[in-house]
């Protein structure tokens, strides 16, 4: 794909969230699970910090002298799907990844095509909601270049991503176009160990540990949260985690 | 400004207010931002705690998880269920305790309740009024005074540190647990010295704020609990005064 036109679907991306926003008010500075009265302090924070991260700034990097001697790996550590054990038998080499929904060009990358995208490299702080941190390399695919790639149409709001073990959680292209915004095959130089999301993990630096999905199986372009799931935007909500985690 | 208002009907030169009753009460501005402060202060202590628990242990610099030693252990079974509700909880009422803090704070710049019922005056440090002063207190001999703000050199230290210190420091320290805000402020893992360190002084910070919240509550009993949480709140008449 040549470079202008990669930017001219970025532009006309953000251009479409930029538009939505204007004709639906404020809509665009709420969180989609705002609605309670503790939405209310969510949807606050959500809005201060999309004017502090206006110039879209960098999470921290780290030298490699940093990276955490034993990057705690928690929740679904080896999933008992029958196809996904079936897939990591076979070194995953028959695994897809479907990008499909608000795109014009809808795809299945493998991990080969994945690895021939424009790689990147960060060493980056895991800051767990529990109270945690840990520091790890990642390498993979800036996620706007996957987005690109499957031409994402201007209406498009939303990314969401289904995981192998049930999970699913969603980005909008603030977040999802931000390049450390990263579909990571790599993890301190190996590649990423079953325990910590074999063969992607998402990872969303500015953001709490939980929206950097492990086991990503598919993605999903939309306009539209309301209309996927349980509406919410992400699994957690319904667990009292909030959509947004920048916090 | 409402504050400066109400002191001005009580005026008197600045330098006998201290040795002469002449305050009319707390003004309606100190009373509504306290009372604010008061509720959001224990949802965010209440809130904090269900935070903390999810993983009670503190460290020192950048990274700090189970299998690496911790500077303190918390005795207690980490729980993982109130972090949900504890976290929306802790932001709306940090939100509260933000904008009704920087209400106070402006007001009491411009109104001048800072200048003149916070700032020690220098008679207050002559050395045997603050000896008797220090007495008093470390004996409980608390004076059942009038419930304005006509505070001691004692009360006026507490405060200024926990308005002045602790507060900014528990509000930076919190802010620099947030991977959104110090994307845009850095610096601030400069300031606390890493994440991890950060989130220590915001639980020892708070801790102090606790202890500042105990001794509080204890001098308001010891000079009449009753008479200074009514001048607190719904304020005092003068007829309650003359009492």
């Amino acid at each position: 794909m040549s470079e202008p036109l990669t930017r001219r679907q970025l532009l006309a991306a953000m251009a479409a969230v930029a538009g939505s926003a204007a004709l639906t008010g404020c809509q665009g500075f709420l969180p989609p699970t705002y609605g309670s009265l503790l939405g209310i302090g969510e949807a606050l924070t959500f809005a201060s910090h999309r004017v502090l991260l206006r110039k879209q700034p960098f999470a921290r990097e780290f030298d490699r002298g940093m990276i955490s001697a034993n990057f705690p790996a928690i929740n679904t550590v080896d999933p008992e799907d029958e196809e996904y054990q079936r897939l990591r038998a076979g070194g995953f080499a028959e695994w897809r990844l479907p990008v499909t929904g608000l795109v014009g060009k809808p795809l299945a990358l493998s991990l080969e095509m994945l690895r021939s995208m424009p790689a990147r490299t960060q060493v980056t702080q895991h800051n767990c909601e529990q109270g945690w941190s840990a520091i790890a390399e990642w390498t993979g695919v800036s996620l706007h270049h996957v987005l690109e790639a499957a031409a994402i149409r201007p209406e498009a709001r939303y990314v969401v991503f289904h995981c192998v073990d049930g999970w699913w959680d969603s980005l909008d292209m603030f977040d999802a176009l931000h390049p450390q915004t990263v579909l990571a095959y790599g993890m301190n130089g190996g590649d990423v160990p079953v325990k910590h999301g074999a063969p992607i993990r998402l990872r969303v630096e500015r953001q709490l540990g939980y929206k950097s999905l492990k086991f990503v199986k598919s993605i999903q372009v939309t306009d539209r949260i309301d209309q996927i799931e349980d509406g919410t935007g992400a699994m957690v909500v319904k667990y009292g985690y909030s959509w947004y985690a920048g916090i | 400004m409402p504050s400066s208002a109400l002191e001005a009907t009580g005026s008197q030169p600045d330098d006998r207010a201290a040795s002469i009753p002449t305050e009319r009460g707390h003004s309606r501005l100190v009373r509504i931002t306290h009372t604010l402060n008061s509720v959001s202060f224990v949802a965010l202590v209440v809130s904090g705690i269900a935070i903390l628990i999810a993983h009670p242990r503190l460290y020192w610099g950048e990274d700090g998880y189970f299998g690496l030693p911790a500077l303190f252990e918390f005795p207690i079974e980490t729980n993982l269920s109130h972090t949900g509700w504890g976290r929306s909880l802790h932001f709306l009422a940090a939100w509260v305790f933000v904008i009704n803090g920087v209400i106070y704070l402006v007001s009491g710049l411009v109104g001048r309740h800072f200048r003149r019922h916070l700032l020690p005056r220098r008679e207050e440090f002559a050395k045997p009024s603050l000896v008797a002063e220090i007495r008093n207190h470390l004996t409980l001999r608390i004076p059942r005074g009038g419930a304005g703000p006509r505070y001691s050199l004692l009360q006026k230290t507490a405060y200024l540190f926990v308005i002045f210190i602790l507060t900014p420091v528990m509000i930076l320290s919190g802010l620099t647990m947030s991977p959104a805000v110090t994307a845009a402020y850095p610096e601030l893992f400069t300031l606390f010295g890493g994440r991890q360190s950060a989130r220590t002084v915001h639980f020892l910070t708070s801790a102090g704020l606790v202890l500042f919240l105990a001794v509080h509550l204890l001098m308001v009993t010891l000079s009449g609990f009753r008479r200074q949480v009514r001048a607190m709140t719904v304020g005092v008449r003068s007829a309650d005064e003359e009492v």
